[in-house]
């Protein structure tokens, strides 16, 4: 008896150091790197040439788009380019500031900055300015002078969104009935995507058919058609404003025996592009998918390295879209997230 | 006529009168709004298959996984008198190692299926044995001893996969999570039925019910008739950890995904509600698995209703909310002495015959 | 003495499913009496009580206070109508302290700074000489003490009506007699006093009239002098107590001890002192002594109950481990807790459940009783011991005192035990049964099962037990037997070698020794 007991308290105190261990895994990775920037500085370093990077961004836990953000960073300031890289992946602001504090007394050359609020952080920008560290920004803005900041190169939601619908009008169909399913309401994206769909619901030349936020749910999504299948309603368009949740609208139609995709009866839309709903494209069961591009490494990259002129210091990446006719494997490949 | 019908108030149906009226009245209200509402219609999908489809289809698939931790939940509250927060993270975990398995290699045959699966269920298990220690040897109270796998469960999910949301396609998992060729009824319901029936031939070739009504009620008596109550306890969390394995491995399956981020969100709170509605009392003690499975399917027709009212969708959980604090509070000792008082007026007025006997 | 009328209940009816707790009623309270109500389990007592308290709604009758009409809903409106209760079963919240206890939940105190009531408790405490500090947590004092704290409580309370329901039957004979001075007291202040009690002696102790109950009906009220004992039994059961000599008779025979069915040298749990103990087969031995001497506390030693700290345990002379519950039952050892609620019954279960419940433990996990055999079952020992329940599915928590008492007997009985200890089985519960369990017992022994029997009332024990084992502080003073099984002798045995005695502490043993003496 006492035994097992024992057993089970050794069991129990293992289970423990895993689960705490998850529990920290967010936290974690910033603190350990900030723990890192707050040791002595390897001045021996800069004589050598290397130019020393240090990047704060959200964790790749967030999503996959942060994922191939994360790697895409990795990538491209990497030894092999002639960079030395520190990290920091936190998703609350105040974590980054510290991150951010800890670089510049380390003494970085460049400051490359994601921030989870956009707000708070003139300061810091001012401080790395004063120690001569170049800061630019990425993926998202900052309320602040743009004399703190050498660049942006920002992602455009509302753009992504556009290039969508435009999509979607090309395709001249006679009537749009359209099925939006929407990602968690207030997000970033949800914003974007769903913008550009609204006016069209306004002028009266597409309707809505329902439109129901999933957040990001892919069975919610399911959900959602279903009842749209069940209630009798006409529809020709799904509209999902992520990968997933498009599956999941997928997953009802297929069920209900409504085909879709290239020659279907219901044209497929999502987000995101992971290289799976890439290939659902290349097999025609989808029809498009957008991407809010995660690959600003390689502009920032070269704007440091002079291959590239600054002239407007905010950079609006261009947001692809690829449409299941014209894609082919080279571009899942290349613009395709996660596996 | 009239005195059965008041039989069945009084004690016909017991713990069952409420969920049982409660699904009652929605699916009078969907006639009403809608006649073709229940209707069920075959047609084929697009596998070629021939399946049933419909809104009464849709409650009853998409309950699937709610129906199934119900009924391990219910084992847990009754032996515990707490409830497992955690298990949303847990079938994120549980799902998460059921692709991890299907995704190594190139190829899913069905023995890979089975053994990932079989993996999802011990996974599951050892955690629901980590809940279970916490709550049977360390005596924490449940909802704070699965707060701490709640938190962190899909952060584990997370590593599981290394972050990505893998999928995957093979027509095995497909039929697990939608039809079976040549079957019209959705493989998840089918899953559903056998589950209860395991439940049921557990309670009949074990004393587990008992056993744990006993602990429950009155833990100092059980242990004085010789009942291993630690032992009980841990047990029950160990029957919720295969639950929560079924039901991620049916969450997975349905869309051949996994997002550790989404996969059965909240669902802790609409199982709980699911026990709660079907009469259990939620402080342990006495209980029905059959009442939960009852609350699982009231709660989905409530949603589905709701969706098929065009309800947003971020609307639905305040409407959902009203109903069940509804369902709640009838079902509350308070209102039901007042109601059994009526009930005994009603009776008194009829002047009955009464049993004489002890007090 | 023939004072107003204080209370009057007039043609009470109370029904529950299936159960008609009280029909057609009167009740009568004058000022300044103690009025003891008396019944079996089950005649109604607790029902008529809890009518007056406002915990049930009577469905028909009237009750007056002081000549006018009043409708009680609640126990706040017994409370402002001018009712104390002190319940059977202790109602206060052992986590708060014996001041907050004394206060809580009373309009009069809300306003009250803690200082103060600690005071004022403090000042009733010693009044009443409770051996309790207002800021003891309550859950840390005896039961004896918890109970007068409730009786405090109820007269700070300068209630007109105070209802005392079997508030003696966890007291001591010290603590009983404080407690009918002080209810001698109050009616002298004019309060009237609602005794309920299941001992006789008590009764006419401290009583001025009784009024009987019998299976929910009014049999009559008496002037306590006027009613003889044998004649207040035999109202209360219907029938005469000369089956209750009979039984003397029968333990008088005495027989040779069979084999050795259980035997334990040096046996010590967290709860006792390292003790022996050897019990014969057929042997029906009791444990005795005052409250707190380590009589419940041996015998869930024995059981293991408690945590089991050391000692060597022979069974029908091969060494046993007993360290839990369940290895005492595998051992053929059946245990009947003393705290019938807390450690004995499941109250939400059904009356079948509960009798199968420690059988089917035996039987292990995966040998479930099935549903037609454990019906049998039930039927049979509700049969046998005549188990006054509205079905076999009724929860047992429904049940009277007495019933469930039974209930658990039944449970053990159906377990075939070789050696069956019953801690107070008798306690709380009506003379009738109290007499049936003393038969079985005698009749269990006769087939050849050891029984240790603790009881309260030590004539009781005498009337069954053929060896007494004597506690004192925790410690085994004295085994008796033969010549030695009386009154007297085990009075003198409680009281060891302490040779003076405070008046106090004679009347306590005297009446311990069964009072009748």
């Amino acid at each position: 008896m006492k035994r097992v007991k024992t057993l089970l308290l050794v069991a129990t105190l293992v289970m423990s150091m895993i689960v705490c261990a998850a529990c920290s895994s967010d936290s974690g990775k910033s603190s350990n790197s900030s723990s890192g920037s707050t040791g002595s500085t390897n001045s021996a370093n800069t004589s050598t040439g290397v130019i020393k990077v240090g990047v704060v961004n959200n964790p790749p836990s967030e999503s996959g788009y942060r994922e191939a953000n994360v790697k895409d960073m990795e990538a491209v300031f990497s030894k092999a380019n002639g960079y030395e890289l520190k990290t920091a992946y936190s998703q609350k602001n105040d974590d980054q500031l510290q991150a951010a504090q800890g670089f510049i007394t380390e003494g970085v050359d460049y400051l490359l900055i994601s921030a989870a609020e956009t707000t708070g952080w003139d300061d810091v920008l001012k401080k790395a300015k004063e120690a001569g560290v170049k800061v630019f920004l990425f993926d998202r803005m900052l309320n602040v002078d743009s004399s703190l900041y050498e660049a942006a190169v920002a992602s455009d939601m509302a753009k992504e969104g556009e290039t969508a619908v435009n999509w979607l009008l090309s395709q001249n169909l006679s009537v749009y009935n359209v099925i939006h399913i929407q990602g968690a309401m207030g997000s970033d994206a949800q914003i974007g995507r769903t913008g550009a769909l609204d006016e069209q619901f306004a002028s009266g030349k597409m309707n809505k058919v329902v439109q129901q936020t999933a957040t990001w749910d892919e069975a919610e999504a399911k959900k959602i058609v279903e009842s749209v299948i069940n209630s009798k309603a006409d529809f020709n368009v799904i509209y999902a404003e992520n990968d997933g949740m498009a599956k999941g609208a997928v997953a009802a139609l297929d069920e209900n025996g409504i085909t879709h995709g290239v020659d279907g009866k219901v044209i497929v839309m999502g987000f995101d592009c992971n290289r799976w709903a890439l290939r659902e494209l290349l097999a025609g069961k989808w029809n498009y998918d957008g991407q809010c591009s995660p690959f600003q490494a390689q502009i920032i990259s070269d704007i440091i390295q002079g291959k590239r002129t600054v002239t407007d210091k905010v950079i609006y990446n261009a947001e692809k879209g690829f449409d299941a006719k014209s894609l082919t494997q080279s571009d899942i490949d290349n613009y395709g997230l996660g596996d | 006529m009239k005195k059965s019908f008041k039989n069945i108030f009084s004690n016909g149906l017991g713990q069952l009168t409420i969920p049982i009226i409660a699904i009652i009245i929605l699916v009078v209200f969907n006639l009403i709004r809608d006649p073709s509402f229940f209707s069920i219609e075959i047609t084929q999908n697009n596998e070629g298959n021939n399946v049933l489809s419909g809104n009464l289809i849709s409650i009853i698939n998409g309950a699937s996984e709610l129906a199934i931790l119900a009924m391990g939940m219910t084992l847990v509250t009754a032996a515990c008198g707490g409830q497992d927060i955690s298990v949303g993270a847990a079938a994120a975990i549980a799902g998460s190692g059921f692709v991890k398995i299907l995704k190594s290699g190139d190829t899913i045959s069905g023995g890979k299926v089975i053994l990932a699966f079989l993996f999802a269920c011990i996974v599951a298990m050892l955690f629901g044995a980590f809940n279970g220690t916490l709550v049977a040897v360390f005596k924490i109270q449940p909802m704070i001893a699965t707060l701490i796998l709640y938190t962190c469960g899909r952060s584990i999910a997370y590593w599981i996969n290394g972050g990505a949301t893998p999928t995957f396609s093979s027509s095995i998992v497909n039929a697990i999570g939608g039809f079976i060729p040549g079957i019209p009824i959705p493989t998840p319901v089918l899953i559903v039925i056998a589950v209860g029936i395991i439940f049921k031939l557990v309670f009949h070739f074990t004393s587990l019910e008992l056993l744990t009504q006993s602990v429950g009620i009155n833990g100092s008596a059980a242990r004085l008739n010789g009942i291993n109550a630690t032992f009980i306890k841990l047990l029950s969390f160990i029957i919720l950890g295969l639950c929560v394995a079924v039901a991620g491995s049916i969450g997975v399956s349905r869309l051949g995904l996994i997002n550790h981020e989404t996969l059965l969100l909240d669902i802790e709170m609409d199982t709980i509600l699911a026990v709660a509605i079907g009469g259990n009392n939620l402080g342990g003690g006495k209980f029905k698995v059959g009442g939960s499975i009852i609350g699982a399917y009231v709660i989905q027709t409530l949603t589905i209703t709701l969706y098929a009212m065009k309800v947003s969708s971020t609307d639905v959980k305040a409407y959902k909310a009203i109903v069940i604090i509804l369902l709640v509070v009838i079902g509350s000792p308070v209102v039901k002495a007042k109601f059994g008082k009526l009930m005994s007026k009603f009776r008194a007025g009829k002047g009955n015959a009464c049993v004489k006997g002890a007090e | 003495m023939d004072g107003k009328e204080l209370l009057t209940m007039r043609h009470i009816k109370k029904e529950f499913p299936g159960v008609l707790a009280l029909n057609n009623v009167d009740f009568t309270l004058r000022k300044g009496e103690i009025h003891a109500l008396m019944g079996e389990n089950g005649a109604g007592k607790s029902t008529l009580i809890k009518i007056l308290t406002g915990v049930y709604q009577m469905d028909d009758g009237e009750v007056t206070i002081e000549g006018s009409k009043v409708s009680i809903h609640s126990p706040q409106d017994a409370q402002n109508s001018g009712i104390s209760t002190v319940y059977q079963e202790i109602t206060l919240c052992p986590n708060l302290t014996v001041a907050e206890n004394m206060y809580i939940g009373r309009e009069d105190s809300a306003w009250i700074r803690r200082k103060e009531y600690e005071r004022r408790a403090d000042e009733i405490l010693s009044r009443l000489q409770i051996p309790a500090r207002s800021t003891q947590q309550l859950g840390r004092c005896s039961l004896a003490i918890q109970q007068m704290v409730a009786i405090a409580r109820a007269v700070d309370m300068k209630c007109k009506v105070l209802i005392l329901d079997e508030p003696t039957s966890s007291l001591d004979d010290k603590e009983v007699n404080m407690l009918f001075k002080l209810m001698r007291d109050l009616k002298a202040q004019g309060v009237g006093i609602i005794f309920v009690t299941h001992f006789l002696e008590q009764v006419y102790q401290v009583s001025d009239r009784i009024t009987v109950l019998r299976n929910g009906e009014l049999v009559g009220e008496y002037l306590t002098e006027e009613l003889p004992q044998v004649q207040l039994v035999s109202k209360m059961i219907g029938k005469d107590l000369d089956e209750l000599s009979s039984l003397k008779e029968n333990s008088d025979t005495e027989e040779e001890p069979g084999e050795v069915f259980y035997e334990a040298s040096a046996l010590s749990s967290t709860q006792t002192l390292p003790f022996n103990f050897k019990i014969h087969k057929g042997e029906v031995n009791g444990f005795t002594g005052l409250l707190g001497s380590g009589r419940s506390e041996s015998v869930r030693a024995v059981f293991g109950a408690d945590k089991v700290t050391g000692g060597i345990v022979t069974i029908k002379g091969q060494p046993a481990k007993i360290t839990r519950p369940i290895d005492a039952m595998r051992h053929g050892i059946g245990y009947l807790a003393e705290d019938r609620k807390r450690d004995g019954i499941i109250a939400e279960l059904s009356v079948r459940e509960n009798i199968i419940l420690a059988l089917q433990v035996m039987n292990g996990f995966f040998k479930p009783i099935s549903r037609s055999e454990s019906e049998a079952f039930a039927d049979e020992y509700i049969k046998v011991l005549q188990i006054k329940t509205a079905s076999r599915e009724t929860p047992v928590g429904s049940l009277s005192g007495g019933n469930q008492q039974k209930v658990i007997l039944a449970r053990w009985l159906l377990t075939h035990p070789d050696y069956l200890i019953l801690d107070e089985p008798t306690r709380g519960i009506d003379v009738g049964t109290k007499l049936e369990i003393q038969k079985l017992v005698l009749k269990l022994a006769e087939e050849g099962v050891s029984i240790t029997f603790i009881s309260s009332e030590v004539e009781e024990m005498l009337r069954t037990c053929s060896r007494l084992i004597v506690m004192r502080d925790r410690h085994i003073v004295g085994e008796l037997k033969g010549q030695d099984l009386n009154q007297a002798q085990v009075m003198k045995t409680i009281a060891g070698e302490i040779k003076v005695k405070s008046p106090d502490q004679l009347q306590a043993m005297k009446s311990i020794a069964g009072g009748k003496a």
